[in-house]
């Protein structure tokens, strides 16, 4: 039988599989923060379910102790969604890195915006391919010397919050995996959000592209003053891109598509063939 | 012929050739006869030839029928497209307004359909109704039977008013009291009353979406192609009022993706596509295989490859399906062979998927999406459903759901032994107890990595080795408790004939009229082809001298797998142009057999 925890503590998230990371993986962090937001939550761990695509932070669902559904690469919003829509009454939480959510699954989020569907998605953004060793990602910087662009990257810069303001995403934020408790609360907040959260964590790949001395640097929390519902204000802050804006860029509620089938759901009646059949007679 | 007859339409698309001929189609079935069509679409979204043919018989009908015995043409330009159509002394239809015929080895029936719709109804718009009532002036459906389809049809339609229904009234009257007048009947096609029966009317299409509803399918995801679109238009209309959800995918990536999230959180769920969309799906379908997640998937096949004939079908999507995606992958194909099997096979294949927890492919074919036929009423009953084996909080399993799906009082499940619980225990039947996310039993994850029971990746070679054994133990175990395909015609015959999807009635009439012509001749049409009925196609092919194979395709890819798996040289028939078999052409093949 399944055991009931009143008071969880971020331990109770995390499964006894041991991480695949490199030591000083800012996904740890991460995963730390995700913990803590969690168990501020106290959400439970079998009715939440963690689903990633494929990369080094898609291994995340494999150290909690929620449920988790490790997809492929690209396609853990489309799973992320149908779960949610299927079943509303989940906690669902999507996490994976800038190769997931920016390059090979870029479609699914334009859609998931547009959606507005009840889920949390956590995109642990290193700037950096790492689990293929070192190529570049759709957030390198232009010029940037990869094993793939050993001439300098000719394309420009993926801005993720800018984007995702773009899009009209419900709730847009961004974190840093050295900020644990920072990012606990933001993740704490984007599941609290009633809608599509999006929460850009900054965290560095220490073997293939170590970031950390320059987002120390460039890792500004947004003013306590900022307006969340002031949609211009955030874009211009998200196209400063020489600081990192960290905090809440964005918010507001809007119906979410998952809210608004089950509530068409609510006159439903059993299906009856016989009954269903008539209209062929 | 007493009884029978197939009558051809050919015109312009919006000219209410589909929509007549539909209206004849439905009013014969609910006077009681068996109906049996098929069209053609135009690739212009307006405008274009199209073309629709229906048998009706006293009899149950298998096939579209060889020929058209009598043709309608509304243009030149479809008597120029469907005059080779028309059987010898049949009846050809036309106005003379529009061209003359140069055929002359057929009855012709001039009836001036545009001055009558033009100047005695004065809507042109009912051309179509002029039509059917001089069908009815002429072949015998009577018109109180069209009157009300169109009737039932107009009050369901926006553009319904007390005077397009007086108009079609009219057209109706006035073609029938035209023909009787005016046309010498000289034709022996003849339709009289015939006993009521309960049957409906409906296409494949129509079929899946009830099936999958009969079979609690309660998440549907889906990207519009064709001609697999009716069914993804039907679940979105039908879930919300049975409890289900319905989402309109960015691709058919994302649709099956998160087909298989919904059935992660237990749901019943498919998507349906055709062959570019299931290319899509490909890594999707290894995922949902290595991950042990129920899914169907319905593939309605049309010509290929790539974009190919859209409108047009063709069985060419076999291999694909049978093999698709990267390494050694287990799955279920299942095709269809007629539209009461749309029904009883998609409820097969939701069984069957949440059974054995792998992906279903069901392979229709855009024929049969839009193949209507009448069948018998009482085939559509409520189904005798099984959960997937559940995992149960006390260690144990059932074939029940208990979970209440609702928050209740638990706030942290799963406290100890998270992840221990063995999502993928190495049974003897290969299937392992499955845990639901909220409804209280432990937590694991579904993963794509090689993984060991308990889920968590492993690439040791033992464990790889295990885990792929009890993958496909889960299709050996398949196939011993599915059914087994019966034999079809004589019992000592020596020419067999192996096929499989839509072309069963067509092969099963080629059988029927070689045996009245006295040849030994038998057929088998497995509705499985993943895992293959391995002992039914063994004793059939052990148990003829010649074995025929004929597909709607290129390469003979059921001829292919038959070769491979048992030695077998088929004489293949092999029909690519987009037209399904008639069963002439098959009884051709039979009477060719040296």
């Amino acid at each position: 039988m399944t055991q009931t925890i009143i008071n969880p503590t971020p331990k109770d998230y995390k499964s006894e599989v041991k991480p695949t990371w490199c030591p000083g993986c800012g996904d740890f962090g991460v995963l730390n923060a995700t913990f803590r937001g969690l168990a501020e939550l106290k959400l439970p761990t079998d009715q939440t379910v963690v689903v990633s695509g494929i990369g080094c932070s898609s291994r995340f669902p494999h150290f909690m102790k929620t449920f988790g559904f490790h997809s492929v690469h690209g396609r853990a919003l489309p799973v992320a969604q149908g779960l949610k829509m299927a079943r509303p009454d989940l906690n669902v939480i999507t996490v994976g890195g800038d190769g997931d959510f920016f390059s090979i699954g870029a479609g699914h989020l334009v859609h998931a915006a547009l959606r507005n569907i009840d889920i949390t998605v956590v995109v642990m953004d290193n700037e950096i391919y790492g689990l293929t060793k070192g190529q570049t990602s759709p957030t390198s910087p232009q010029g940037h010397v990869t094993k793939s662009t050993p001439y300098g990257l000719l394309a420009s810069q993926f801005n993720p919050i800018a984007t995702a303001l773009s899009l009209n995403v419900s709730f847009v934020a961004r974190g840093y995996s050295a900020k644990p408790k920072e990012l606990a609360a933001l993740i704490q907040q984007g599941v609290q959000h009633k809608g599509f959260s999006f929460i850009h964590a900054l965290s560095p790949c220490p073997t293939f592209y170590h970031t950390f001395d320059a987002w120390d640097a460039a890792v500004t929390p947004i003013e306590a003053e900022h307006d969340t519902h002031d949609k211009a204000k955030a874009i211009a802050l998200a196209l400063e891109t020489e600081r990192q804006y960290t905090g809440i860029f964005f918010k507001e509620e809007r119906t979410t598509m998952d809210q608004a089938a089950h509530q068409q759901v609510q006159q439903s009646r059993p299906f009856d063939i016989e009954q269903y059949m008539k209209r062929y007679a | 012929m007493e009884n029978e007859v197939t009558i051809r339409i050919g015109g312009e698309s919006g000219e209410g050739t589909i929509s007549g001929g539909d209206i004849l189609a439905l009013a014969s079935a609910r006077w009681g006869y068996h109906v049996y069509t098929f069209r053609t679409f135009p690739a212009e979204i307006l405008g274009g030839p199209c073309m629709f043919q229906v048998r009706i018989s006293d009899h149950p009908v298998k096939s579209m029928g060889d020929y058209a015995d009598v043709l309608i043409c509304l243009n030149k330009e479809a008597y120029d497209r469907n005059i080779g159509e028309l059987r010898h002394g049949g009846v050809l239809i036309y106005d003379p307004s529009d061209f003359t015929p140069d055929q002359s080895d057929c009855i012709t029936y001039a009836v001036p359909f545009n001055e009558i719709a033009r100047k005695e109804v004065q809507l042109f718009q009912t051309k179509n109704m002029v039509m059917l009532g001089a069908i009815c002036g002429l072949f015998g459906p009577p018109l109180e039977a069209i009157i009300q389809v169109v009737q039932s049809k107009l009050s369901r339609s926006r553009k319904a008013n007390a005077t397009l229904m007086e108009k079609n009234l009219l057209a109706l009257d006035v073609a029938k009291k035209y023909v009787t007048e005016k046309i010498t009947k000289s034709d022996p096609y003849l339709l009289g009353p015939v006993e009521k029966a309960d049957r409906v009317v409906l296409n494949g299409n129509q079929a899946i979406v009830a099936g999958a509803l009969a079979a609690q399918c309660r998440y549907f995801s889906g990207y519009p192609i064709t001609p697999a679109s009716d069914i993804m238009e039907g679940m979105a209309k039908e879930l919300p009022q049975v409890g289900g959800t319905f989402l309109q995918a960015e691709d058919e990536i994302a649709a099956l993706a998160s087909v298989l999230g919904a059935s992660y959180g237990g749901m019943r769920a498919m998507t349906a596509t055709s062959g570019p969309g299931f290319s899509l799906m490909t890594e999707l379908i290894g995922l949902s295989s290595m991950a042990e997640l129920p899914v169907v998937i319905v593939d309605a096949q049309r010509a290929g490859p790539s974009t190919g004939m859209p409108t047009k079908m063709e069985q060419s999507d076999l291999s694909f399906a049978l093999y698709a995606g990267h390494g050694d992958t287990p799955r279920i194909v299942i095709a269809p062979s007629s539209v009461a099997n749309c029904y009883d096979l998609i409820i097969q294949a939701f069984e069957m998927a949440e059974r054995y927890q792998m992906p279903v492919l069901f392979l229709t074919d855009q024929s049969l999406t839009a193949r209507v036929e009448s069948v018998d009423r009482h085939i559509f009953k409520t189904p005798e459903l099984h959960e997937r084996l559940q995992y149960n909080t006390n260690g144990s399993s059932s074939n029940g759901h208990h979970g209440s799906y609702a928050h209740e009082q638990m706030l942290v499940g799963a406290g100890t032994g998270a992840h221990d619980y063995a999502r993928y225990a190495n049974t003897t039947t290969g299937i392992s107890p499955m845990s639901t996310p909220g409804t209280g039993s432990p937590a694991y994850v579904a993963t794509g990595l090689e993984h060991d029971e308990a889920g968590h990746p492993d690439y040791e070679p033992e464990d790889h080795i295990a885990m792929m054994e009890k993958r496909f133990r889960k299709l050996a175990t398949a196939a011993e408790e599915m059914p087994q395909p019966e034999r079809y015609g004589d019992a000592d015959a020596t020419i067999g004939v192996i096929g499989w999807g839509s072309t069963e009635g067509t092969i099963q009439e080629a059988v029927d009229r070689a045996r009245a012509q006295g040849y030994k001749v038998a057929a088998l049409h497995p509705k499985v082809l993943s895992p293959l009925p391995d002992k039914a196609i063994q004793e059939f092919i052990n148990s003829v001298d010649k074995v025929i194979v004929p597909e709607n395709n290129y390469s003979g890819q059921l001829a292919n797998l038959l070769g491979a798996k048992y030695g077998l040289k088929a004489i293949r028939v092999n029909k690519f142009g987009g037209i399904p078999f008639t069963a002439s052409e098959i009884l051709r093949a039979i009477e060719e057999v040296r």
